[in-house]
């Protein structure tokens, strides 16, 4: 799909994004937001027939759901049941509730482990799988970082939403990750840093992830927190929490 | 006969791995002493070295499970499930997926190693989760039909091994069947009803051989399920004989017995007696036998348990 297309989508997404979470009066937009160009480059493109997707940082479903729905996947109208009771699209998504998702998440550092343990039986495909850097913290993650380095497990794709913010503050401040980059590498995965929002640059660096047929990838997408929703972006506060209506408003004139 | 509940467990896993392609096994470091070192010497491209990183196996093992394997992922209980308790809840139950949490040296079977070792917790831990099975073998032959049939069940299951050898209880023709409780012993004119699960059910019986001896009736039952558990065999025998105890080597807090009362309480209540450690940590010793002495879980403390609660029952 042209660059102009997935720019169209990637918009219609956030504003789905804005929305769902408005009327839900619940949900994670900064994440959500600083994930956009990943996830509709991945179900826009990227994914073939064979090749699946675990999202790790599974508070950013808005994100998942407006992407899915946009694609058909999900039916459209039933975004607005986000979070209500005996909604397909529960508050953290559920693989056992929604059809096309493969993994439950929520609780931070258990996806990767996931992609990598099905990467080990599916190497005609490729897996792609979202983490954020926040759940970097985790000790669990980087069990499946060694794990999939020792299985040389080539056909994993790791994005990292690189958007600098965790629930109560800035990376930096919270715990600081140094050189995210230099560990991987010191892991033996191959790593590619780009622009998150940028279209290209996201499928070029999958291709350039496919070329290495002997280590698992890591693309470190940096992005931005909130991004298209001006008084979010970059602003700890909207980690985790709903606009009120004149907010919503301002948000929704941001994104046409 | 003494044979070792984690070496039927071992077999069998190379037998299922035979019978069914699909099996795999995972370890954090401990192929050896969880018995998984058969089915990976026999299946290298379907066994997984971890490394010492539980979390990392319970999930890994997860994804395999999505993958339409069925993953046996081992360590000792006290790690997993007792480290990984969320991440069986979340990426083997809440996903609903066969993974198998084998669950190694559980009870006192660490003895020398220590309160650390020691797995008191685990079958709380399992039970409280919805979807997942939970099954805790008394001897070699039941550890190997249970290592079968949860391997095939295709439900997220916990597997609850000892480590030392321990009598056969049970033979190899006796049935097996996960959720249905065995009946291992029955008196014609019970007075009191044992239920056990595990290694220990050897005190139970023991303790019924003395009591029926100085003239008391015993049935023993062997839960060697605890999840989902088998409300009718309970419901039966607390009618039969009006007062039951029961015996695990395990927290009283939580566990089988606990599971137990709460049947009862709901169908049928009798008088019930808890043989288990009490709310308290374990310590080293040379043999676990040391420790079940210690903490009340031996014949002599089952048939002090028996007594009472049948005096219970006829004071009511």
């Amino acid at each position: 799909m042209d660059k102009i297309n997935l720019e169209k989508i990637a918009n219609q997404v956030r504003k789905d994004i804005i929305e769902l979470i408005y009327k839900a009066g619940s949900g994670h937009p900064g994440g959500s937001l600083s994930s956009v160009e990943v996830l509709v480059s991945l179900y826009f493109g990227i994914m073939g027939e064979r090749d699946k997707f675990f999202l790790s940082d599974g508070h950013v479903c808005p994100a998942l759901y407006s992407v899915m729905a946009e694609k058909g996947l999900i039916a459209k109208e039933k975004l607005s049941t986000y979070t209500e009771l005996g909604s397909e699209l529960q508050g953290h998504p559920e693989r056992t509730k929604l059809k096309g998702i493969m993994n439950t998440s929520g609780p931070l550092g258990l996806g990767l482990a996931q992609a990598a343990g099905y990467a080990v039986f599916a190497k005609d495909a490729y897996v792609y799988c979202m983490t954020s850097d926040g759940e970097h913290d985790e000790g669990n993650h980087w069990e499946a970082v060694n794990f999939a380095a020792k299985y040389k497990l080539s056909n994993l794709i790791q994005f990292v939403d690189r958007n600098r913010v965790q629930i109560e503050g800035t990376i930096e401040e919270i715990m600081p990750l140094g050189n995210l980059k230099e560990k991987y590498e010191a892991a033996d995965w191959n790593v590619i840093e780009i622009n998150g929002h940028d279209f290209e640059e996201i499928d070029a660096a999958v291709e350039k992830a496919k070329s290495d047929k002997s280590s698992p990838t890591v693309i470190i997408a940096n992005t931005t927190f909130g991004k298209g929703v001006s008084y979010m972006e970059n602003n700890p506060d909207w980690h985790a929490k709903a606009p009120n209506e004149e907010e919503y408003k301002k948000a929704m004139e941001g994104l046409v | 006969m003494m044979k070792s509940i984690r070496d039927g467990f071992g077999e069998a896993l190379v037998e299922l791995g035979e019978k069914n392609p699909d099996v795999v096994a995972l370890t954090a470091d401990l192929a050896d002493s969880t018995r998984v070192k058969g089915f990976a010497d026999k299946f290298p491209d379907r066994f997984f070295q971890v490394g010492v990183a539980e979390q990392g196996l319970v999930t890994i093992a997860a994804g395999m499970a999505e993958a339409g394997k069925i993953p046996f992922a081992s360590t000792y209980a006290v790690f997993s499930p007792g480290r990984t308790w969320e991440q069986i809840k979340v990426t083997a139950a809440i996903n609903n997926v066969p993974v198998k949490i084998v669950g190694a040296h559980a009870g006192f079977g660490a003895s020398m190693y220590g309160a650390t070792h020691e797995s008191l917790e685990d079958i709380a831990l399992m039970r409280v989760i919805p979807n997942m099975v939970v099954i805790s073998p008394c001897d070699y032959e039941e550890a190997k039909k249970a290592t079968m049939a949860a391997g095939l069940n295709g439900k997220p299951t916990y597997l609850r091994l000892s480590r030392h050898d321990s009598p056969v209880l049970t033979k190899p023709e006796d049935s097996f069947e996960v959720g249905k409780a065995n009946v291992l012993h029955e008196d014609k004119n019970p007075k009191v009803t044992i239920v056990g699960t595990g290694p220990i059910l050897s005190e139970a019986l023991y303790a019924a051989k003395e009591l029926e001896e100085g003239g008391v009736g015993v049935v023993v039952i062997n839960l060697h399920t605890i999840k989902p558990i088998d409300e009718q065999t309970l419901v039966r025998f607390a009618k039969i004989t009006g007062a039951v105890v029961t015996v695990e080597e395990h927290q009283v807090i939580g566990g089988m017995g606990s599971a137990v009362a709460e049947v009862l309480a709901k169908n049928f209540p009798v008088p019930i007696e808890f043989i288990g450690v009490r709310d308290s940590f374990g310590e080293s010793s040379k043999t676990p036998d040391e420790l079940w002495k210690k903490f009340g879980l031996k014949k002599e403390n089952i048939i002090e348990a028996a007594k009472k609660v049948i005096l219970r029952k006829s004071s009511q």
